[in-house]
């Protein structure tokens, strides 16, 4: 009988949950380091502020991992209210498939097209004239993180671009700090060698390289500099072993590193550790080189639901996201920019005032997930991650194998 | 049921003929479907979602030109001959040594088969941490005055599939003991007497009439220790997440990136059926070697 018991308890304590509430939302997003967990909880707070109920469904590691259990769960018939993406194609064929929610009609009523600033942000969510994610920032990779300490240590001034940053390294070595940051996993090999594409490159080759996906480009001479970029990069990473790129960050809030390539994301971390820009850590957009930045972010997709009352509460969570007061809150915890252009954000640091200007200036770029698939973006990670980790990969070696994936890429 | 008249074999035994469609059923529909449809999907171009279009071998031909798979085969057969070298020979002489009637059995029995209560997740995590430069075993005997000693596996793209080498071997050895302890027992006390008349040698003795004897319990863990092999995954994605670099990669990871974080369903199929074709090539000939031409009561 007591085991009967027992089971019964089990089962209720697992089913119990589900069942307390229609209203309650699970939400899926992979924002798990401590800036992004401020972030996150702003967004549930003004959800839960109407009446509906925000569960957290956060799943550790990176997009990499979460996004194939996202994309199981919602294939498998078990899907979340709503999940983050980055908006481009990776939920593409999931909404070709019909199985997130159409917003055109909310997006209509609420006049999204009017004050969603870039445009591009929309564009992104829309699929044959309709609205299927609600953007929820504006990430840019192209920043490079400098320590002031670390550079004080050195004896060296903080550059103020790639190059002297490159030139400054032997003197960081000499103090036993590592010149880069650099997280071991392939997304930020890859992330790095992006940004410097664009940074040392310009906007017109990246363009090339992943717009028109010209293999003679990415094999040819254009792509040179780039490439011995990303060599002067894999020597200065050389004794950087973390994983993770916040643990990569904190090399930098902590001075045992120089810089590291990462994007705005950040941010966050800088804050949580209660530096200041300007005088704890300096902020380059574009590297100091090509002031450019991409536009790629977060949105969330609604999966299509059965129960009436959840689809409404989805709708009411994408119109909390895109009110005012929540874009302002959760963007100034997240370090990104809000996709509004019509709110104040006085209130933000520097770095961020340095984006909102470039952005306003309109040079930006579309991000690589908006450009290229999945698949392709994949191999690309391989390929960095390859090259990072082995010396014995010449530069030349890399740029051939780079210029056949993109002949192939769709 | 059907009530037609049928050959009387067919009827015999019914109940328990019943009882098994369940099973038959599963195994049909979820094994050898999957494994069909799968196969037929590895000629497509599906990318999120499975689809019909088919472009011939592509998947095939860019899978044997990705350098990343390439890598995944050598390692793991380094990985697959080293493992079942090592976990064979050391899992035979730990059980010859607590075969010898010592003190503590049980004690050294728990001990050895310890590791292999623990999922490869938690063991590619501790191993991760002893082989740690910095917190590991180099560390531990840089501190004991050998400033010099270098053992970084994990770090070293050339040597980092043997780390993970070590804590496989650290994790299974011990199943492999017990059952290689549990053929010795089974082994008549009298034909070591006999030996032992004889003058025959102790090693003799293991060699040449106990090993032999042992056949089924060989086959068996054989079996066991290839399957392991095939399917390794977990160990290196808590280990080395298959790196530095791809240093570390293995098929079944390459499948699972493949058809789920890269979206490519069509080149996750090829692989994983490149992966069947090879445990095929393997198994096929063996089993029927093994178990085809006689009948066994």
């Amino acid at each position: 009988m007591n085991s009967v018991k027992l089971a019964l308890g089990l089962l209720a304590s697992v089913a119990l949950p589900s069942v307390a509430c229609a209203t309650d939302l699970e939400v899926t997003h992979w924002w798990t380091s401590g800036g992004e967990a401020a972030a996150v909880a702003e967004l549930a707070k003004a959800f839960d502020a109407t009446g509906n109920k925000w569960v957290d469904g956060a799943i550790a590691g990176s997009g990499d991992t979460a996004r194939p259990i996202m994309v199981s769960r919602i294939t498998g018939g078990d899907p979340m209210a709503a999940t983050q993406f980055n908006h481009g194609r990776q939920a593409q064929e999931l909404v070709e498939a019909g199985l997130m929610r159409d917003f055109t009609e909310l997006a209509a009523k609420e006049g999204w097209a009017d004050i969603v600033n870039p445009p591009s942000l929309l564009a992104n969510c829309t699929l044959d004239g309709k609205i299927y994610c609600v953007p929820v920032n504006i990430h840019s990779w192209q920043w490079l993180w400098l320590s002031n300490k670390a550079f004080a240590d050195a004896g060296v001034p903080v550059p103020t671009n790639w190059d002297e940053f490159v030139a400054a390294a032997p003197a960081l070595e000499a103090k036993g700090i590592t010149p880069l940051a650099m997280g071991q996993q392939a997304w930020q090999n890859a992330g790095a060698f992006n940004v410097l594409m664009v940074a040392v490159g310009g906007r017109d080759l990246f363009m090339k390289v992943y717009g028109d996906k010209d293999e003679a480009v990415a094999g040819g001479a254009e792509l040179g500099p780039v490439f011995k970029a990303i060599d002067d990069a894999r020597k200065m990473a050389a004794n950087s072993k973390v994983q993770d790129w916040n643990q990569a960050t904190n090399m930098v809030i902590t001075g045992q590193a120089g810089g590291q390539i990462m994007g705005d994301w950040a941010q966050g971390e800088f804050q949580i550790a209660g530096q200041v820009a300007g005088t704890d850590y300096t902020c380059l957009p574009g590297l100091g080189m090509n002031e450019i930045i991409s536009t790629g972010g977060d949105a969330f997709y609604f999966p299509v639901l059965s129960d009436p009352e959840a689809s409404a509460a989805q709708e009411v969570l994408a119109s909390t996201m895109m009110a005012q007061a929540t874009q302002v809150a959760f963007n100034l915890k997240k370090g990104s920019l809000p996709v509004r252009g019509d709110i104040d954000l006085s209130t933000a640091n520097d770095c961020m005032q340095k984006g909102l200007e470039i952005l306003a200036a309109g040079n930006v770029i579309q991000g690589s997930d908006e450009l290229i698939s999945p698949d392709t973006t994949t191999q690309i990670n391989d390929l960095m991650s390859e090259f990072f980790n082995d010396p014995a990969i010449t530069v030349e070696d890399a740029q051939a194998r780079f210029a056949d994936i993109i002949a192939t890429a769709e | 049921m059907s009530t037609s008249p049928r050959p009387y074999r067919l009827l015999r035994n019914l109940n328990a003929k019943i009882a098994s469609v369940p099973m038959i059923l599963t195994a049909l529909v979820i094994f050898v479907g999957g494994t069909a449809w799968t196969v037929f999907y590895s000629f497509t171009d599906s990318k999120l979602l499975p689809r019909l279009r088919f472009v011939g071998l592509d998947q095939y031909e860019r899978l044997w030109s990705t350098g990343r798979w390439l890598t995944s085969i050598e390692n793991l057969l380094i990985y697959g001959v080293l493992t079942l070298i090592f976990s064979l020979v050391i899992g035979f002489l730990l059980a010859v040594l607590l075969d010898q009637k010592i003190r503590f059995e049980d004690t050294f029995r728990t001990i050895f088969l310890y590791p292999f209560a623990l999922s490869f997740i938690v063991t590619g995590l501790v191993w991760q941490w002893i082989l740690n430069p910095e917190f590991g075993v180099q560390n531990v005997v840089r501190s004991l005055g050998f400033t010099e000693f270098v053992f970084d596996p994990l770090y070293d793209p050339d040597i980092v599939i043997y780390g993970v080498l070590i804590a496989g071997l650290w994790q299974g050895t011990g199943l492999i003991m017990c059952l290689m302890l549990a053929g010795l027992r089974g082994i008549d006390e009298d034909i070591w007497k006999a030996a032992r008349i004889d003058g025959i040698p102790t090693w003799k003795t293991y060699i040449f009439i106990i090993i032999p004897m042992m056949r089924p319990v060989f086959v068996t863990t054989l079996v066991i220790i290839m399957s392991g092999i095939v399917k390794v995954y977990d160990l290196v994605v808590a280990q080395t997440g298959g790196g530095p670099g791809n240093a570390s990669e293995v098929p079944a990871k390459y499948v699972y990136d493949f058809m789920f974080a890269a979206q490519n369903l069509g080149q996750g199929f090829a692989a994983s059926t490149m992966m069947l074709l090879s445990v095929v090539i393997i198994v096929v000939p063996w089993a029927y070697l093994e178990f085809g031409g006689k009948r066994r009561g």
